[in-house]
């Protein structure tokens, strides 16, 4: 219920959203102790800020943005590891929130796409000059191929 | 009176649109010269008439004339007349206008200097070229006027997003436009040969220069949208695989392909076929981009509108002409022959692998940048496709296609002998493998990836310095010899390196910055230095100054290296008070390895601020790589072969008769 609250503000926003220049991260959340920043981070750059478009946590300054932060920022000093901050984050807030999309049902196909356009263009490039290989061959008729080994040994009566 | 001018101008090239549309099909099927040529007036009338409804709009929004509807929407009094004039694109309306505006300045041009394309080719370029202008003209006059009046005028502007009050974005609009309603050329004469039934190698190059001078400018456009997002949204980012730049980079993607495939029928005559498709799918996704952006189907920094029926409206257009497209592609392909054979191992294998996995890499990006949409309207379920995907999927394929760019311009046409290329790219990979392996000897092994990246740079460069040697003779000829020959190279092989060597150094700087970037956030005190990647960077002032239609902080940031000064920065807060908003301005000063760029942030208690420090390195290169790939654009428009008139036989001067 709560994360449904949370979606409906979230499109409230957004249907407001502007972009804004970025005053991303405040000094004062930062952890003192380098590591659990730097993780702080890369956590964050995973994480999509609800009321930017297609802008992480990490690089937003939205209140919203900074309030997630705040979020991963508690796990961690709880002493949850990455996928659990995660996973805490998406059950609450919904897959929307995750900037790479999680692999499920509904997103086999954009998962299966790169691949199945990589073998596909290769596929049809190799069938395309298979195809064309015969046209090589096919270029003189028996009877000019016959006149052409003719010609080539020499007899020209 | 000018705005209502402005009206019936617009009006008018309507008119003329649809009689252009007509009268020079009626012309070729009815060997009707003067119909024919009826294509290249109305072409030019179209363009005088769009012309002078965007100089009436313009008009509106330098006199501040608020009883315009977007006008009053989109100005302010106080704005630099500068961005005043920028303002006119910086809506719906007026982007649309510059739209059409773009679109029939094509067809002009190919009315005035395609003299070479005989006249019935001509007629029916133009004739579809019109088609498209109809269905646009139509679009906003029905649905999206800018010439509207308001019946009770407000007493000043609500203003324009002070974002967008920035030379970088002003400029961004007529670039990209240039580029993708330039490809409309592009899908006219694929439109037109099919029309005629027949391609042939001189409909490719006749339909070149106009493909190339779009992509450059598309290259360009979109150089330039991303060089803005790293000033001005305040944290050295430039791009973000938002959809509406995914919008401009697939015509991008196919547009390059097409470039390529374009080639390969104008020299040796095959992939018509392909061809023809490529420069529809082109053009298609340009239409797309258009109905994304205008829809606001997407929530975006760009999307502006709001408005269904509009975007309902280019849905249909893109419909027709993707549909009717397809209809005829369907019944006149078949009898299209090619001629050309070739290889597998040859330049026309070569350009075709480019083709397929730049319209594979096109592919990823466009199911990516639709997905969630089409997910959301079909199960209500709601994902983001953010950058972690483009990166994991978009990024081997197009290093495949930066791996293959090198290895094209050694193959010679026909068949190629993979022996004498194999041991020439054994050379260029020994060459290539030196710069990651000095890099890391300098910085660590720590980023595989990154090092990777620079390889892979490293290798197209490499392989394009080592092609333009060969074909030089350097090291078989004495230097006199290789001189003569480089300045003896047609233009078009100038381009092909200007393109493919500005390509790796564009992802030599993008690797940069992505993998080495380095970051400071702090609070920080007037005179205490702050160290970021090897340099110092010292807060020396805070000031306070008054702008044209804002208010400014302004820091003195003092940046230097084992205690000598490197340069000053100067990082702004600006504050608009008719929009209400701030924006930032980043101090940058661009050395050539990379940029010192510095972010004022909010003050803090006792005379302290937050800053934000950052060693963006490879930032240079990144422009410098897209304007070299434009320019190799350009250098290839240059060429003699491409030149209008070309292929016209030699004057033979005429001797005096003595009398």
């Amino acid at each position: 219920m709560m994360a449904r609250i949370v979606m409906f503000m979230a499109a409230v926003m957004l249907a407001f959203a502007v972009p804004s220049p970025v005053q991303a991260i405040d000094p004062d959340e930062m952890f003192t102790d380098l590591a659990q920043e730097e993780r702080a981070r890369e956590i964050g750059k995973q994480l999509r800020c609800l009321v930017c478009q297609n802008q992480s946590i990490f690089d937003s300054n939205a209140g919203l943005a900074r309030d997630l932060r705040m979020v991963v920022r508690e796990r961690i000093t709880a002493g949850d590891n990455d996928d659990q901050i995660i996973t805490f984050v998406a059950e609450r807030f919904g897959d929307y929130v995750l900037l790479e999309p999680p692999i499920k049902q509904t997103t086999y196909a954009l998962w299966a796409a790169p691949v199945v356009f990589l073998i596909a263009a290769l596929g049809l490039g190799a069938v395309y000059l298979r195809r064309r290989q015969p046209v090589i061959e096919d270029g003189l008729s028996e009877a000019e191929r016959a006149e052409a080994q003719r010609l080539l040994k020499g007899g020209d009566a | 009176m000018i705005v209502e001018l402005g009206h019936y101008a617009l009006c008018l090239a309507l008119v003329a649109a649809a009689l252009q549309a007509v009268t020079p099909l009626w012309g070729v099927r009815n060997d009707n010269v003067a119909a024919m040529r009826f294509g290249d007036s109305a072409a030019q009338v179209q363009f005088l008439a769009t012309l002078g409804a965007f100089a009436a709009l313009t008009y509106a929004y330098v006199v501040s004339d608020f009883s315009v509807r977007t006008v009053a929407l989109n100005s302010h009094s106080a704005k630099p007349l500068i961005y005043r004039i920028t303002g006119v694109w910086a809506n719906h309306e007026g982007s649309m206008l510059l739209w059409v505006l773009v679109l029939a300045l094509f067809g002009a041009a190919i009315a005035t200097f395609a003299r070479a394309v005989p006249l019935a080719m001509r007629a029916r370029v133009l004739a579809v070229q019109a088609m498209i202008g109809v269905g646009f003209f139509a679009f906003i006059l029905l649905t999206s006027n800018p010439f509207e009046r308001l019946p009770l005028p407000p007493m000043d502007g609500q203003g324009m997003n002070p974002l967008l009050q920035d030379p970088g974005i002003a400029l961004h609009p007529p670039f990209l436009y240039i580029g993708y309603v330039g490809f409309s050329t592009a899908f006219s004469f694929a439109i037109a040969a099919l029309m005629a039934g027949k391609v042939e190698p001189a409909w490719a190059r006749w339909m070149r220069p106009w493909v190339l001078g779009a992509w450059a400018a598309l290259t360009f456009g979109i150089a330039l949208g991303s060089w803005w997002a790293y000033y001005e949204l305040g944290w050295g980012g430039f791009w973000f695989w938002d959809p509406v730049e995914n919008a401009s980079f697939m015509p991008w993607l196919l547009g390059t392909a097409l470039l390529h495939s374009a080639i390969v029928v104008e020299k040796r005559d095959a992939l018509q076929r392909w061809t023809i498709l490529l420069a529809i799918f082109t053009f298609s996704l340009s239409l797309m981009g258009t109905f994304l952006v205008r829809s606001g189907i997407l929530s975006s920094v760009h999307a502006f509108a709001n408005d269904p029926e509009r975007g309902a409206f280019i849905l249909v257009l893109l419909a027709i002409s993707l549909v009717g497209s397809m209809v005829l592609f369907a019944i006149r392909a078949p009898a299209i022959r090619e001629r050309g054979v070739f290889s597998p191992i040859s330049r026309e294998g070569g350009l075709l692998l480019n083709n397929l996995l730049l319209a594979a890499a096109c592919g990823v990006v466009f199911v990516g940048t639709l997905y969630p949409l089409l997910l959301d309207i079909a199960t209500g379920d709601r994902i983001t496709v953010g950058a972690p995907y483009f990166n994991q999927t978009f990024g081997p394929i197009f290093a495949l296609v930066a791996i293959a760019a090198a290895i094209g311009p050694f193959l010679s046409w026909k068949r190629a002998d993979a022996r004498a290329i194999a041991h020439r790219l054994r050379i260029v990979l020994a060459l290539s493998l030196l710069v990651p392996v000095i890099w890391a000897a300098l910085t660590g092994w720590r980023e595989p990836l990154g090092l990777a990246g620079l390889g892979l740079a490293a290798w197209l460069f490499t392989a394009t310095l080592v092609d333009l040697g060969r074909r030089a003779g350097i090291g078989a000829a004495p230097i006199a010899t290789v001189l003569r020959r480089l300045v003896g190279l047609p233009r078009s092989a100038w381009g092909l390196y200007a393109g493919h060597a500005g390509l790796a150094i564009c992802i030599s700087g993008v690797v940069a910055i992505s993998v080495w970037k380095v970051e400071a956030i702090q609070t920080q005190q007037l005179g205490s230095p702050v160290p970021v990647g090897g340099y110092e960077f010292t807060l020396v002032d805070v000031s306070q100054r008054a702008g044209p239609n804002y208010q400014s902080s302004i820091a003195t940031v003092a940046v230097s290296r084992d205690g000598e000064q490197v340069g000053l920065l100067f990082p702004e807060r600006r504050w608009y008070p008719v929009e209400r908003k701030p924006t930032t301005e980043a101090g940058i000063r661009t050395l050539w390895h990379g940029d010192l760029y510095a972010v004022l942030g909010d003050p803090a208690p006792e005379g302290q601020f937050v800053t934000r420090y950052y060693y963006n390195p490879g930032v240079a290169w990144m422009w410098l790589g897209a304007t070299l790939m434009a320019l190799g654009g350009l250098l290839t428009i240059s060429d003699r072969r491409l030149r209008v008139g070309a292929p016209g036989a030699r004057k033979v001067p005429v001797q005096a008769q003595p009398a």
